[in-house]
């Protein structure tokens, strides 16, 4: 089910406007890689290009290859609607949508996958999803209950529910946990540990002690400079990174002297 | 010091005295007026219960008479909400969701341009175009599916039936539609779109999943705006309908049910008396269908609100 990426020469644009330079990395299957770097450096950007979500944007687009599983993402036969069903996508603010009751809700990929679906199958997988996102047993009693009803945090495990549902390769998180609070959180890194057995993470955060604690790989990325395109200066096993790292800006970025 | 504070402060309360004034006296002269008009149709169609036949055009009591008109109001308005509403929708989507930029603006343009033309000359258009351009399709309808109530015949030779009517309503009804549904269609949460799109939706499904749930209230109050703008419509009904009071469900046929506004509008010149009293009692019935209509739409939009929370 977990599948690896590799991405080579990847230059992200909006409109003509590059927003990220040159990016070449490969992201290894079953575990979690997490990007870091200051805002606007086009980390949230480069996620987005993995399963095809920047080009929703008027006038953006990409150039270079991201390959998955031998599968070019952005060769011109593949419907980027059948790559979104395959890469599972987690906001940064919880997302349920708020008309639907949480069963629906983490259903609401399957319905789009298979229209019809079986009663008996339906309560299975809202069953697996919800233990999966280590929600079910805070919710199984109000499942018809609206999605839009729960804690922040709870609402965000729903979205990792609903996006673990259609049973994707890899699941992308773009600062999942930047509209929770601490508790909530550790909820979601606990479930991002359990995850990884099963799919291969790409997390973003601009929290550096997340980073350090659910990722095995970590990208630093940064802005050439003001106006520039932003870059990949660094990847490497996260322990590396943040004890002794090849870059010297990775190292003052991860010590706080920023520059 | 403190002097100056309590000056600065009393200076305050007046302005904030004269503004909650003028408020309140704005929000009065509504209710007011809305009163006013109330009492005035009930006063005034009041002694049109005691009117015989030969001042309400050969019907034999004030229900009589109001009936067939409340029932040609409805129906020619039904007719314009079918049309419209699925259109109205739709190219509000294509404005909001789907046109690029540049279209989608121009569209948007020539659909309020649609909302200033007067009532006048939609009426003019439905009896000079509309109307001669439908009759072939009408005497199409009587021969194919004539066994349809709606369409038994026999066909009008003018065009000028309810469903020429209803196709003008609607025409009429369609910008203000239009225009609340493609606000509240651009409002949609950008993250909840994302969401669906994330998930694998097309733009359809996405649609579907995201935009449509978000506005449907709004979708509700745009219909019962437009209702509204049908139900009153006087000018265009008046010119393109040949009315002869009747009730059917014949769409097609030159015997058509008049509706409230258009009778008052052809029949209040040559009316006396009583007749008068007739006429202003109709007024009153559409004064309340307006009312109980916008009513129920707040109510609708209230429910759908709280069962978003």
């Amino acid at each position: 089910m977990a599948k690896s990426i590799d991405v080579s020469d990847l230059n992200i644009y909006y409109g003509d406007f590059l927003a990220v330079e040159g990016v070449s990395m490969t992201i290894p299957a079953r575990s979690v890689t997490a990007l870091i770097g200051p805002s606007g450096c086009g980390k949230s950007t480069f996620l987005r290009s993995l399963n095809r979500m920047h080009e929703v944007i008027p006038g953006a687009r990409v150039d270079g290859k991201v390959v998955i599983d031998g599968q070019e993402l952005y060769a011109p036969e593949v419907d980027p609607v059948e790559v979104r069903r395959q890469i599972g996508m987690v906001f940064q603010r919880p997302n349920p949508f708020p008309t639907m009751s949480i069963y629906e809700n983490v259903l609401a990929g399957s319905r789009l996958n298979a229209k019809k679906l079986k009663k008996h199958a339906a309560d299975e997988i809202v069953e697996k999803s919800l233990r999966g996102a280590n929600l079910w047993e805070e919710v199984k009693d109000r499942l018809d209950k609206p999605g839009a009803g729960l804690s922040g945090g709870q609402q965000q495990r729903l979205c990792i529910a609903r996006a673990i549902a259609v049973e994707p390769q890899v699941l992308l998180m773009d600062e999942p946990c930047s509209a929770l609070d601490p508790i909530s959180t550790s909820a979601i890194e606990d479930l991002i540990h359990d995850l990884k057995s099963d799919y291969t993470i790409v997390i973003v955060t601009h929290n550096m002690q997340q980073a350090a604690r659910v990722s095995e790989d970590t990208a630093f990325f940064n802005l050439a400079g003001a106006g520039k395109p932003g870059r990949l200066v660094e990847m490497n096993a996260t322990r590396k990174i943040f004890s002794n790292p090849d870059e010297p800006s990775t190292e003052a970025y991860i010590s706080g002297r920023f520059g | 010091m403190t002097t100056t504070a309590t000056t600065g402060k009393t200076r305050q309360r007046k302005g904030d005295l004269i503004f909650s004034g003028a408020t309140r006296i704005a929000g009065l002269t509504i209710l007011l007026a809305l009163a006013g008009v109330a009492i005035f149709l009930t006063l005034e169609g009041l002694p049109a219960l005691e009117a015989g036949p030969e001042k309400l055009q050969g019907a034999d009591s004030i229900v009589a008479y109001i009936g067939p008109l409340l029932f040609g109001t409805l129906l020619a308005s039904a007719i314009a909400l079918l049309i419209a509403t699925p259109l109205a929708v739709g190219v509000a989507l294509v404005i909001s969701h789907y046109a690029p930029r540049r279209v989608s603006k121009s569209l948007g343009y020539a659909i309020d341009l649609l909302a200033a033309v007067p009532s006048v000359v939609y009426g003019l258009w439905g009896i000079g175009f509309l109307g001669p351009q439908l009759v072939p399709v009408y005497e199409w309808l009587e021969q194919n599916v004539g066994w349809l109530p709606f369409f038994a015949g026999p066909a009008s030779s003018t065009g000028k039936t309810i469903l020429t009517a209803g196709i003008v309503l609607a025409i009429m009804a369609l910008p203000i539609i239009t225009a609340i549904s493609r606000e509240i269609f651009a409002q949609t949460p950008t993250l909840h779109q994302e969401a669906a799109l994330a998930l694998g939706a097309t733009r359809w499904e996405m649609v579907r999943l995201a935009v449509f749930p978000y506005a449907r209230s709004g979708i509700v109050s745009a219909v019962m705006l437009g209702l509204g703008r049908a139900l009153g419509e006087t000018m265009a009904v008046a010119m393109v309908l040949s009315a002869s009071g009747i009730v059917t469900f014949n769409l097609i046929s030159s015997d058509n049910p008049s509706t409230i506004a258009a009778n008052i509008a052809l029949m209040f010149p040559e009316a006396t008396g009583l007749g008068v009293n007739a006429l202003i009692a109709t007024g009153l019935v559409l004064f309340v269908v307006t009312f109980a209509v916008n009513f129920t739409a707040r109510a609708i939009v209230a429910r759908t609100e709280k069962g978003n929370r």
